[in-house]
């Protein structure tokens, strides 16, 4: 019981797929300028990569070794499509947001990157579990960076006012670096040093 | 007609550029850019790749998928939009395939100095995001043959510029947790700001 759980909770802090695995980059930069978007990104990177994971394995005994590439890529590609119906059905503005990186999914390299080293040598229900903890651990530092971005670079969060600003009769001068995609970069380099400083066994290039 | 072309390509190219101001492709951009010998190669894997597969995804888009695409076949009404996602990614894994095969038959030399790079393409997003965006913006088969090698080409260079400053920066003092992945970030995000002064341009 202690190990399912720990295949839950380690790639949430310690294993983390974004600042110690470095994958998956991509998306955890372009859509954390609001809040609500990487929410929702969030989700549907967890979902994809639990459900793809647990499907991989369950075929791990029945695909030769030669075309599993392209049965992962086709397992992954089904799932985003749903997954990309699912928004564009229920919070459609949002998906308009998201533009590309929905679909850009398919290629994150977490899903990718699990489905070959976990899903594909273990039984489904730790495989599952393994990729929702990857899914929740890319979630935690899109969360993170989005919340800095939005709160200190437009005064709000998911659209409430926080930090009053100026230009609306308030006293917060917003941070317009924080609402640039570059300004990304900085906080997740920073977030990097934070955590390697913390715990030096996460750093290794 | 062809200042359009042209006005696109520098679009493409700098204003637009996929790495710096859409952070696509950030992993190999990452992972690969230590070395400006290796930089280049992908860089070159990347053009190639992109002005192929952006055209033919257009092709397959505006004759398969779209809404009414079909009626050649008698079939108006069928709108496979949805499949969009999976058709591209087989076309870019079938291409890819392909191209592999060609340069190792004549092009030995090219195939060698790109080895590992070529069937890595297959999962870099930026390929995939170009046919995305094609779609997207609703590009014509010009259109699409320019803005596939003009992103791709921006691309090459942004990995390029990366490579090389990071080659001279072996020489500099950096404080211990940044060193290596975290300082890339960082310059990264400098050059992202750099590549920002392109965007006050009218074309």
């Amino acid at each position: 019981m202690a190990k399912l759980k720990s295949y839950l909770t380690n790639p949430i802090i310690s294993e983390n797929p974004v600042v110690v695995q470095i994958l998956g980059i991509c998306s955890a930069l372009a859509v954390t300028s609001k809040l609500e978007t990487a929410i929702v990104m969030a989700l549907a990177v967890t979902f994809v990569t639990a459900f793809a994971n647990f499907a991989v394995s369950i075929i791990r005994d029945r695909v030769p070794n030669s075309i599993r590439i392209i049965v992962e890529m086709t397992v992954i590609a089904s799932l985003v499509i749903i997954a990309d119906q699912l928004i564009k059905a229920f919070a459609y503005n949002v998906s308009k947001q998201l533009s590309v990186y929905v679909g850009l999914i398919i290629t994150n390299c977490i899903i990718m990157g699990r489905t070959e080293v976990f899903g594909l040598k273990n039984p489904p229900l730790p495989s599952f579990l393994d990729g929702m903890g990857n899914g929740l651990g890319y979630g935690l530092v899109l969360l993170t960076v989005a919340t800095i971005r939005e709160l200190f670079g437009s005064g709000k969060l998911l659209g409430w006012t926080i930090l009053p600003a100026k230009t609306e009769g308030g006293w917060y001068v917003p941070n317009g670096l924080l609402l640039l995609p570059a300004s990304a970069f900085f906080l997740i380099g920073l977030l990097l040093w934070g955590l390697r400083t913390w715990r030096p066994a996460t750093g290794k290039d | 007609m062809l200042e359009h072309y042209l006005s696109l390509l520098i679009k493409s190219i700098f204003l637009e550029n996929m790495a710096l101001a859409f952070f696509l492709g950030m992993c190999t951009f990452l992972a690969v850019s230590k070395r400006l010998e290796t930089a280049v190669g992908l860089g070159i894997a990347v053009i190639i790749v992109q002005t192929l597969t952006v055209p033919v995804n257009n092709l397959i888009y505006r004759y398969l998928l779209r809404e009414g695409a079909l009626s050649w076949l008698g079939l108006g009404q069928v709108d496979l939009t949805f499949l969009g996602l999976i058709t591209y990614i087989g076309v870019i894994a079938a291409m890819v395939q392909i191209l592999e095969m060609i340069l190792d038959r004549f092009a030995p030399k090219l195939y060698h100095a790109l080895g590992i790079f070529l069937p890595l393409i297959t999962v870099n997003c930026v390929i995939l995001a170009g046919s995305l965006f094609m779609v997207e913006r609703n590009y014509t088969l010009g259109e699409s043959v320019i803005f596939g090698f003009g992103s791709g080409t921006g691309w090459a260079l942004a990995i390029m510029a990366l490579a090389g400053i990071r080659e001279k920066m072996k020489y500099s003092n950096v404080p211990a947790g940044l060193r290596g992945l975290g300082i890339t970030f960082i310059t990264a995000g400098l050059m992202a700001i750099a590549f920002m002064l392109f965007s006050g341009i009218q074309l």
